[in-house]
């Protein structure tokens, strides 16, 4: 058809009849279908209309009236909760709570009006203006039939003989060879998404002298402020209170104990009065252990519920957490402020493989 | 209808004919038939959601900032004007209070995801419990549970984004876990948080993810899994006059199209009927990320509560060897429970084919009493998933019920191995005694209420039989009556020598487990036929797949009669 460079005429997509498409011939009683047709196909041979598949009318005229009133009643509300989403969308300015708040019951109600009176409109419509039915179509097996399989085979094989993927092994072997390197590229391409962690994880940024500040006031503390047994607060190093990075992992709680309270395996000579300070990240994933039961010394991680003994060293009474939270060497600086004595001798927060 | 709209109608339709020659297929589309369900909308709640996740979600990319970069917030939430924070969370911030409709959008989107994940759980009970993946649709299968898998990570990436408390601990959560896993973990998460957590590029790089290549994922897989299930046409309850080879409903023209139109805006009000009454996420009070900060009685989405509830009961195994660390206590309630659950999800079809050696065709569903076995294997991973998103509100439940948390935990460690088989066994005993009620209903037929007065003085009452209808639902694929069931056997009923080898035998025996059920009599008293036979209507006709490779050759035997009669027609 290309090939032989013939115009077809516009309006027509037949290919065996390259007439104009009017006139019509007509034999017979035009069928009814024909003057509602809507794509007119050229008049290769009189069609006879196919059986009626699905019947004009419902089967209940009387309640298709009263339905077609609620169906147009429903979309007219559709319509109308529409304007009314215009109009909040226009009348209805934001900018603090109790306006945003307004602003989002009438957008949001006129939205759900909108759609629900169309949904509900629509289904009745279906259910009620619409003839009931109930159709069979046939179902051929999924599989194909014997011969198009081997039709499909000889095709494979004979494309596959003319390429010479087969009996060249040369170009095949080496085709082979050059995609591994090729998949293996853009592996390697992703390298650079981040650093290799290297012995950072080991650290934090405590040293020896570095004031805790208290969190929130980030005021420095001295042991006498802190004097009420069975207090527990939060700590940041100084000069990193607003270093996310390195809060994630240097973040601290100390904790005032009665004298005598702390026992073994505590290290006595990393606390000062009796205060005594904890990694606050969870050993198991990393969450902040925010919750401290004073009776008991108990501090809870309300992620995933470890439970550490504070009076103990911090070590593990229930939950998943597998070890103890490291505890941070503590002293005094001349000053009288508490300050780190040391970093902590063991890496903090949740397990990672290089860890040992 | 008016010349003008003819004219109208017929131009367009010869605009794109001429170029495209459609009409032919366009006719089959429009009369393609869809069988009607409600539970054959479960997927379509899905996908609509989708498509409203879609809407709603760009409308929020014109507003969301992906960005770490701190700012000082001077919006209109007063409560935080002055708070240094993070432009994600600013920008956050704006779309609620700032922008028209903007709360409302985001409501809808989060929303929308709650219930885009809900309906594809329950859209995939129907699935299993239905039987409708087996053979022609393992692969639909594979592609619903490779879509939920996405569905989980886009969700959580979402949620990840405004930069919020919550959000952020979740975040760490996830790194947590990432880390503990072994050899890989460290640099996993160094490359994926360009560093150490939380540094500044995670969320522009989740932002990418969760707007374009996961969405890009998904729309593949969903149209994908579209067009399978229209290619190899939906399947259907059994009912009479239904049979394996044909399919019955409405034509998709006008009815579905109307149906599933209405059906999408009747979604789409739903949820902004919930966006408009019920809050989701206020992410304002949560306030920005902090990690030294936290909030007790925190919650993840929902979909997260079955990893969250494994790593709250998991006990504290961890094993320092070689100078590395083994975190059992992390990287297994990760990664086990619900790679049991998606991998024996994505083996099972395979699985039951090869007990079964049953490789015919199945257009029409299981019953899920008639198919005990798979119903109480279902119900068993149903509890087995329930136990863990249960613990995952742990501390809530022990808090609401004034039960001890540590006790609840340690109920909830056996209750994660106990309920699954009980859930089990319980499952398959009401499937069982369902059979025998529907086999009872088959044989007897339906009680009357009707004393009557034998000559001899005894009474009975009178049934009458079971109607067509309902015949047709009970009596298909009764287990023990229509199935390919017995070890496979030569033409003398000899057992094949893989038969007699230690995996035959256990194939066979857990063919016996799998096609337990109770058989309808052959000549049931009452009502005549039993089981089908020469009951063309019922009969479950299986259309097969050319040769069927590997199937085990029918035995012999009185089994064989209603589907093997399809069987043989069909070829």
């Amino acid at each position: 058809m290309q090939g032989s460079g013939e115009q077809f005429p516009p309006g027509d997509g037949a290919e065996e009849l390259p007439e104009p498409r009017a006139p019509h011939r007509v034999i017979g009683t035009p069928p009814p279908a024909r003057a509602r047709t809507l794509l007119e196909a050229p008049p290769q041979e009189e069609r006879q209309p196919a059986e009626r598949w699905l019947p004009a009318e419902p089967s209940n005229r009387d309640q298709a009236k009263r339905a077609e009133r609620v169906v147009a009643a429903l979309f007219i509300l559709s319509m109308l909760a529409s304007i009314g989403f215009i109009a909040a969308y226009i009348g209805l300015e934001v900018g603090s709570v109790g306006a945003t708040a307004t602003s989002n019951l009438w957008l949001g109600l006129s939205m759900s009006v909108a759609f629900g009176a169309l949904a509900v409109g629509a289904v009745i419509w279906v259910r009620y203006l619409m003839p009931n039915v109930d159709l069979t179509e046939a179902r051929k097996p999924l599989a194909s039939s014997r011969q198009e399989r081997a039709e499909f085979e000889e095709t494979f094989t004979e494309g596959a003989e003319a390429s010479g993927f087969v009996k060249r092994p040369l170009v095949r072997r080496t085709l082979i060879a050059a995609t591994i390197p090729l998949a293996v590229a853009p592996i390697v391409l992703l390298r650079d998404l981040g650093p290799a962690p290297g012995t950072s994880l080991r650290h934090t940024v405590w040293r020896r002298g570095m004031r805790l500040l208290v969190f929130g006031p980030n005021t420095p503390l001295r042991p006498a402020d802190f004097a009420i047994p069975g207090q527990m607060i939060t700590v940041v190093p100084d000069g990193y209170e607003d270093n996310q990075d390195a809060l994630a992992k240097a973040t601290t709680i100390i904790l005032k104990f009665a004298p005598g309270q702390l026992k073994p395996p505590t290290v006595m000579n990393w606390t000062v009065d009796g205060i005594v300070a904890y990694s606050k990240i969870c050993t198991h994933v990393g969450c902040p252990v925010a919750l401290y039961e004073q009776t008991t010394h108990h501090i809870l991680c309300p992620c995933h519920q470890s439970t550490f003994d504070a009076a103990r060293g911090a070590k593990v009474i229930f939950g998943p957490a597998a070890r103890p939270l490291p505890q941070l060497p503590l002293t005094t600086d001349a000053a009288g402020f508490l300050v780190a004595a040391s970093d902590y001798h063991e890496p903090v927060g949740p397990s990672f493989w290089e860890r040992g | 209808m008016s010349k003008t709209t003819d004219a109208l109608l017929e131009g367009t339709g010869r605009f794109f004919d001429d170029r495209l020659r459609v009409a032919r297929p366009t006719r089959a589309f429009l009369r393609k038939i869809f069988p009607d369900h409600w539970s054959f909308l479960l997927g379509e709640i899905a996908l609509y959601s989708f498509i409203i996740l879609l809407l709603t979600g760009t409308f929020l990319t014109f507003f969301f900032q992906p960005s770490m970069t701190e700012v000082v917030y001077h919006g209109a939430y007063t409560p935080l004007r002055g708070v240094r924070m993070s432009e994600a969370y600013a920008s956050t911030l704006n779309i609620s209070f700032d922008v028209r409709g903007g709360l409302l959008m985001r409501q809808i989107h989060h929303w929308a995801a709650l219930l885009f994940v809900a309906a594809i759980m329950v859209h995939m009970l129907r699935i299993f419990f239905t039987g409708a993946y087996r053979k022609p649709r393992e692969f639909n299968w594979l592609i619903g549970i490779t879509i939920f898998t996405f569905a989980i990570f886009e969700g959580l990436f979402g949620y990840s984004l405004p930069d919020d408390l919550l959000s952020g601990t979740g975040l760490k959560i996830t790194q947590g876990v990432l880390q503990s896993i072994p050899i890989v973990g460290t640099y996993g998460s160094f490359f994926l948080f360009g560093g150490e957590f939380p540094g500044h590029l995670i969320i522009p790089r989740l932002y990418i993810i969760h707007v374009l290549l996961i969405p890009a994922l998904l729309l593949a897989l969903i149209s994908a899994h579209l067009f399978l299930m229209f290619h190899q046409k939906h399947t259907q309850f059994p009912g009479k006059g239904r049979t394996n080879a044909n399919v019955i409903g409405a034509p998709m023209y006008p009815y579905f199209m109307i149906k599933t139109g209405a059906f999408f805006l009747f979604i789409f009000a739903v949820l902004a009927l919930l966006s408009t009454f019920a809050q989701i996420n206020p992410i304002w009070l949560f306030g920005p990320y902090n990690p030294s900060g936290i909030t007790a009685g925190s919650q993840p989405d929902f979909y997260m509560g079955a990893l969250e509830g494994a790593l709250r009961i998991m006990p504290p195994w961890e094993w320092n060897v070689f100078g590395h660390t083994l975190a059992f206590n992390v990287f297994i309630p990760a990664l086990v429970p619900l790679g049991i659950i998606f991998g024996g999800g994505a083996l099972w079809p395979f699985l039951e084919q090869w007990i079964t050696g049953d490789r015919r065709e199945h257009h029409v569903l299981d019953r899920p009493r008639n198919a005990a076995t798979r119903t109480g294997i279902g119900m068993a991973a149903v509890t087995f998933y329930g136990v863990l998103w249960l613990e995952g509100a742990n501390d809530i439940i022990a808090h609401q019920l004034q039960i001890p948390l540590f006790t609840l935990t340690w109920i909830a460690r056996f209750a994660v191995i106990l309920g699954p088989i009980i859930a089990y066994w319980v499952t398959k005993r009401i499937c069982l005694g369902l059979q025998r009620k529907d086999a009872h209903l088959l044989e007897h037929g339906v009680e009357t209420g009707i004393i009557r007065q034998l000559p001899t003085g005894e009474y009975v009452e009178l049934t009458r039989p079971v109607d067509e209808d309902m015949r047709a639902v009970l009596e298909y694929n009764r287990v023990g009556a229509p199935q390919l069931t017995g070890p496979p056997t030569d033409a003398d009923g000899v057992p094949s020598p893989g038969a007699r080898s230690p995996l035959g035998r256990t194939r066979t025996r857990l063919d016996r487990v799998i096609t337990e059920g109770i058989p309808v009599e052959a000549d049931g008293h009452g009502n005549g036929h039993g089981d089908g036979h020469g009951n063309g209507h019922a009969a479950p006709a299986a259309v097969t797949a050319g040769e069927q490779e590997g199937g085990r050759p029918a035995g012999p035997g009185p089994d064989q009669g209603g589907a093997d009669g399809g069987d043989t027609a069909a070829h």
